[in-house]
């Protein structure tokens, strides 16, 4: 029976590479995370969030630091976005959150500036300094309208 | 007389069974009786519908038509399952053996006991080794099927075909593909397992001497007709069809027919 | 010009009743598949014969493919200076397409027909009938197993082509064609969305499992019982299988990217 133990242990090493190759692709390449619970999850309110989607990341200089969790529309008709962000994060309350995009077209994501204050962000508090999106097609038309538009001459 | 034992002594019964494959009906109202505890040989040229007999008796087919009775039970419309139970009854030793080909031939032979039975690995290896004994193999164990020789494997076949003790032995040309002295080989093995086991045999074959020494009762089949008989009495029967198979000792050129109007006949002796 | 189109008609009513003969196997195979004993030695054996033996043959072919993408990616992306996107690129194209795709379509070539051609000679060297004289299911003891276990089989198999691919094309992008290796790491990650790529790519290679272990298994099983018939079988395997697994590709990127 030696020849099919052998074999067994092949068969399991097998299945061993595959599983890992698809944990693999999962976690570092997917990005696939098992929800922390304990996180820290606070609010913000935007004006225009632009092309902003769930599970976009949130990045403190650069780093990522949490994802978007959802985006709804509030009764102000303003977008709330939930973010669900490291617990160990100390954010002051005056933290600002804005929306930038990766590179001239690419995706949006959180940027968040850390305030001074000596209180800290609690779980379910409202992050109070917003800076909307800056959409492309506002910016070109405010450009061009501004070209266009008749200088008065001087005589 | 045409029937060797009393009626109800008749392991297998076929009784006006029509059986037809897309392109050739083989079987016409064929109705004859296989006596219990007898070696019965089933004589006939290629294509004349020996083989599909056994078949039709376990089940692999269906026939279009009559009643086919193995040890009391019709099993001419039974599903497959129902057979499964049936051919508890049956062993099948195939033409080309039908041993699996990735298993070994101690595996092959535990097989069935290791399925149906609850034995245990050292009574198994006991009965296996019992049985390629009996039938005179010896030192095959860890050998595959694709090693041995044609008589071998008959043989290998015939030991798993009865190692499950079945009370009617299906043999598909058992004789074929051999030498004279492997054909004698398994005509005495054959003839012990009846003997000593009282296992009922159902054998098909075309070889003539072998089934002029073994068979108590013959079913010859041909184009639109079977006979059935002893040995004996086929063998000095005046009727002009059994002579002229005898007499040629190959199936294709049977003296022409023309009992067409009659499916079968019953020849009656003397 | 009237035998054309009755041709026509016999081959689509043809078509349909293998699509019915099909599923009633399908079905017989699921029954199987739920009754005692479990074949846990034949399933091993065969993730073995199906999944073992085709490594080698998954993991080559998926570096040479991964390196194809990057030398060609690179190649295109360079002229719009957006090579630092070679990760994405490489990677995109082969979590969703070219992963499950080529791996259904390598096993299929290599383990669908070898599965087809063993059946199909089962069936001619009366193995099947020898099984049912037993008073064995043929379907539960030869065919479960070998159809269960391509479904194992075929994820795994495809993850690890695309692994390898990843690796290829790093190793063009990153070794010889001089980019940074952060940035393909980076560029990888950020394109790549678990649920719609990652999930999307294993549940293709498992429809693709269930759809090349069937066909395998089938015409194996319904294969003429002579040589000329189990070739015929095993040939057809081959080309139901693949085309088969490209129509479906479709089918599923469009439902599953919604």
């Amino acid at each position: 029976m030696s020849r099919s133990s052998v074999r067994d242990f092949v068969v399991g090493l097998f299945v061993l590479a595959g599983l890992g190759a698809v944990a693999y692709l999962s976690m570092n390449v997917g990005n696939f995370s098992f929800r922390k619970d304990g996180g820290l999850t606070v609010f913000a309110q935007f004006d225009e969030i632009g092309g902003l989607k769930a599970r976009a990341p949130v990045v403190i200089a650069g780093v990522k630091v949490g994802q978007v969790d959802s985006i709804a529309l509030d009764k102000d008709y303003r977008a709330r976005i939930t973010l669900s962000l490291d617990a160990a994060l100390k954010l002051p309350v005056d933290t600002s959150a804005s929306i930038v995009t990766a590179g001239l077209l690419g995706d949006r994501y959180i940027s968040l500036q850390l305030g001074g204050d000596d209180k800290d962000l609690k779980p379910g508090d409202e992050i109070r300094f917003t800076e909307s999106a800056v959409l492309l097609e506002r910016l070109l038309g405010k450009f061009i309208y501004n070209t266009n538009s008749p200088t008065p001459k001087k005589e | 007389m045409t029937l060797a034992t009393t009626s109800d002594d008749a392991h297998v019964v076929f009784a006006d069974v029509h059986m037809a494959f897309e392109d050739r009906e083989v079987l016409r109202g064929l109705s004859c009786r296989f006596p219990r505890g007898q070696i019965s040989v089933i004589l006939g040229g290629s294509g004349s519908g020996k083989t599909t007999i056994l078949r039709l008796i376990g089940g692999l087919v269906h026939p279009q038509r009559g009643r086919i009775v193995v040890a009391g039970e019709d099993i001419s419309a039974l599903s497959e399952t129902e057979m499964y139970r049936v051919r508890a009854k049956l062993g099948m030793m195939f033409q080309g053996g039908a041993l699996l080909d990735s298993l070994t031939i101690f595996d092959n032979l535990a097989f069935p006991l290791r399925e149906h039975t609850p034995m245990t690995e050292p009574d198994i290896a006991n009965e296996v080794h019992h049985q390629l004994t009996a039938v005179g193999l010896s030192d095959v164990d860890d050998l595959l099927p694709g090693q041995l020789s044609g008589g071998m494997i008959k043989r290998a076949a015939l030991a798993r075909a009865i190692i499950t003790k079945p009370e009617i032995l299906l043999c598909d040309e058992p004789f074929s593909g051999l030498d004279p002295i492997s054909v004698k080989l398994i005509e005495a093995l054959l003839h012990r397992i009846n003997r000593q086991l009282h296992i009922t045999m159902l054998i098909s074959s075309h070889h003539i001497p072998s089934t002029m020494r073994m068979a108590d009762e013959v079913v010859l089949l041909s184009r639109d007709a079977a006979v059935s008989g002893t040995p004996a009495e086929l063998h000095d029967s005046p009727d002009p069809r059994i002579a002229g198979f005898f007499n040629e000792e190959v199936d294709e050129s049977i003296a022409p027919v023309e009992a067409a109007a009659h499916p079968t006949s019953r020849w009656v002796g003397a | 010009m009237i035998t054309l189109v009755q041709d026509l008609g016999w081959a689509a009513i043809r078509f349909v009743d293998h699509l019915g003969k099909l599923a009633i196997f399908a079905a017989q195979i699921v029954r199987a598949a739920l009754t005692r004993p479990a074949r846990l030695r034949a399933f091993v054996n065969e993730l073995f014969t199906l999944g073992v033996l085709s490594l080698v043959i998954v993991c080559v072919c998926g570096l040479a493919v991964g390196m194809v993408l990057g030398l060609q990616g690179y190649n295109t992306l360079v002229r719009f200076g957006a090579a630092q996107s070679l990760g994405a690129v490489v990677g995109l194209s082969l979590i969703r397409e070219l992963g499950p795709v080529l791996t259904a379509l390598l096993v299929t070539g290599r383990a669908g027909s070898a599965t087809t051609a063993e059946i199909g000679t089962m069936v001619a060297t009366e193995q099947l009938d020898g099984l049912r004289m037993m008073s064995i299911n043929p379907v539960h003891l030869v065919v479960t197993p070998k159809t269960l276990a391509m479904i194992a089989v075929m994820p795994l198999l495809s993850a690890l082509f695309i692994l390898f691919g990843l690796g290829g094309g790093y190793f063009v992008g990153v070794t010889l064609m001089g980019l940074d290796g952060g940035t393909y790491v980076s560029s990888l990650q950020s394109a790549v969305d678990y649920y719609d790529d990652v999930v999307g790519s294993l549940l293709k290679a498992l429809v693709f499992g269930i759809l090349v272990g069937l066909i395998a298994t089938y015409r194996g099983y319904t294969a003429k019982p002579t040589s000329a018939g189990v070739s015929a079988a095993t040939t057809s395997t081959v080309v139901i299988g693949s085309v088969s697994v490209l129509i479906f590709d479709y089918f599923i990127t469009a439902l599953w990217g919604v």
